[in-house]
């Protein structure tokens, strides 16, 4: 019996080595292709890293940075004003609305943004005659693409505290309901409202398909366009770009393991 | 006894609700926005399609959807989903296997759980230049691959088209799989085996007896997740295929885009509702299969 066990681990571990060697070069392979056509041409990446020269050379890149960090700062924003009280408020007072509030939310996994995007035309007609044509108003359209997952990240976190309870001492003690929002339950979700902010610059980050269909720019419309003219340069940025969001989400997954040890 | 205590103090907690009117006002906010910019675009995509365009009530374009080009791109759809869901869920369900053997809570594991969550995501335009700096025409492995005598496009260049598609989304589809599939075969516990060991059975009979029908619901389900994630993707084929629409997402691309034919105007919407018909459907199924999965491991 012993030596079925051990000889099971050993032919579990080769297989496991097996496994994780062929995939892991599929892996890694193109992340390495990437640094070797990036830097065929050795003005690239000193380019890429001085910002003047690089508005200069590339405007629409440029412009495209600028328009992608703009999105993501305001679409956290709205994102976080739109769904941060509606959830405690949705709990605390209203649960009888949570199922409709959790369907609507979760309705944008379903719908592919290709499909959105065709609905969202008629809309953006309208936003178009109010706001103008500027790429700042794809946060509209962008918060409804990162609902479902805010959402998720939201309330787990409004789960994991006794929202109730906290309220009712607050009111008890004569705080209003924004003071009880705002100062009270907020700094308890604290790591879940920064979670539900870094999956939505992620995400808009990599955002492609209402942005280039919509006539606007960011990031990746930029990348593609560029890809166009200048390969090696494209190449270049999306590496780049690839290695920020693996930042950010490698960061966003220690922290939340970090945060679900504290909480156990 | 117990019954009355625990029903009193809950009666009180629920007086609020009832003054429920005022308290409805704090979530307008929500259900303004989400009625702009989510349900409205939903309809206008529902309705649309059954809408000419002079207005009125039309089967047209929902017939046209019959259209000999349209079925050929459902198809293909179809075909690329279904190819690199299975190429991603068989891959997918190895390196989660492999990473279960491992030891619970070691580095490997983590190391690689959180690359998969970040390759799950990575898609659009960066992928698709990934793969062009790989196997692009001037690619790093096709500069060497034809240095030693092997023309990878000998035959045609496949990349831009079916085979090339479904390689570059098996690089999302991987790790979608991993993430989606270990808490099922963490479920599995090692006291089945052992039950099966000790009554017998070969390690054939395990897997053929005991934890292949346990995992089969989950591993099904997984796949027809991967699928619903490659038939919904845009931006990396938007990427690489600049020339013709092989597939649904690209036709309904060029209904956007192009000068609209005559009498078509609402056909893109038509195209836009039998996508999501197929995603719900797909989704339905899954959600199904994932009660069935809970009932063993949960």
């Amino acid at each position: 019996m012993a030596g079925l066990v051990v000889r099971r681990a050993r032919r579990q571990r080769a297989f496991r080595w097996a496994v994780l060697v062929v995939l892991g070069t599929f892996f890694v392979f193109p992340l390495i292709a990437m640094i070797e056509f990036s830097t065929r041409d050795s003005q690239t990446w000193p380019l890429l890293a001085d910002w003047p020269r690089l508005s200069e050379t590339y405007p629409d890149l440029a412009a495209g940075i600028v328009a992608s960090l703009g999105q993501a700062a305001l679409t956290s924003l709205l994102m976080l004003v739109l769904l941060v009280p509606t959830a405690i408020w949705v709990r605390l007072r209203l649960p009888r609305l949570r199922r409709i509030v959790e369907f609507l939310c979760l309705l944008p996994l379903t719908i592919p943004a290709i499909v959105l995007v065709v609905g969202l035309a008629p809309v953006y007609a309208w936003v178009n005659y109010f706001l103008g044509g500027s790429s700042l108003t794809l946060v509209f359209a962008y918060t409804i693409l990162v609902l479902p997952y805010a959402y998720r990240a939201i309330d787990a976190g409004l789960s994991s505290i006794d929202v109730r309870t906290l309220a009712e001492a607050a009111r008890s003690l004569g705080a209003s309901w924004t003071t009880v929002i705002w100062r009270v339950v907020l700094p308890n979700i604290r790591s879940a409202v920064l979670s539900a902010a870094f999956l939505t610059v992620a995400l808009v980050l990599g955002e492609f398909t209402i942005a280039s269909l919509l006539h606007r720019t960011n990031l990746q419309v930029a990348i593609d366009y560029l890809g166009k003219s200048s390969a090696t340069m494209s190449v270049a940025v999306s590496l780049a770009a690839l290695l920020l969001a693996f930042a950010l989400l490698l960061l966003l997954s220690l922290f939340g393991n970090r945060s679900a040890r504290e909480s156990r | 006894m117990a019954e009355i205590a625990t029903a009193a103090p809950q009666r009180v907690a629920r007086r609020p609700r009832l003054r429920g009117a005022s308290a409805l006002l704090g979530t307008v906010p929500f259900f303004a926005y989400v009625t702009i910019f989510l349900v409205i675009p939903t309809l206008v995509v529902v309705i649309g399609a059954f809408a000419a365009d002079a207005g009125g009530f039309t089967l047209a374009n929902v017939r046209s959807l019959g259209d000999e080009y349209i079925v050929a791109a459902f198809g293909r759809s179809i075909t690329l989903s279904a190819a690199s869901a299975l190429i991603g869920a068989v891959f997918g369900a190895l390196l989660a296997y492999a990473l279960v053997t491992a030891k619970t809570g070691g580095l490997l594991r983590r190391v690689v759980t959180a690359a998969c969550g970040v390759l799950a995501q990575f898609g659009g335009v960066t992928l698709a230049f990934a793969f062009l700096a790989t196997i692009g025409l001037s690619g790093f492995l096709t500069l060497w691959l034809t240095e030693h005598g092997f023309d990878p496009y000998a035959n045609g260049v496949w990349l831009f088209e079916l085979p090339g598609l479904t390689l570059v989304y098996t690089y999302f589809q991987i790790p979608l799989m991993v993430i989606v599939f270990l808490p099922a075969l963490d479920g599995i516990r090692p006291q089945w085996r052992e039950a099966t060991e000790s009554l017998g059975g070969t390690t054939w009979q395990y897997w053929t007896r005991v934890a292949g029908p346990l995992l089969a619901p989950a591993f099904l389900g997984a796949t027809l997740l991967l699928f619903a994630n490659a038939f919904s993707a845009y931006a990396t084929a938007a990427a690489l295929v600049s020339q013709g629409s092989p597939i649904v997402p690209l036709q309904i691309r060029g209904a956007l885009t192009s000068e609209v034919v005559l009498g078509q105007a609402n056909l893109g919407k038509a195209m836009a509702l039998g996508m999501v018909i197929v995603v719900a459907v797909v989704m339905t199924l899954y959600s199904l299969l994932q009660k069935r999965t809970a009932r063993w491991l949960g």
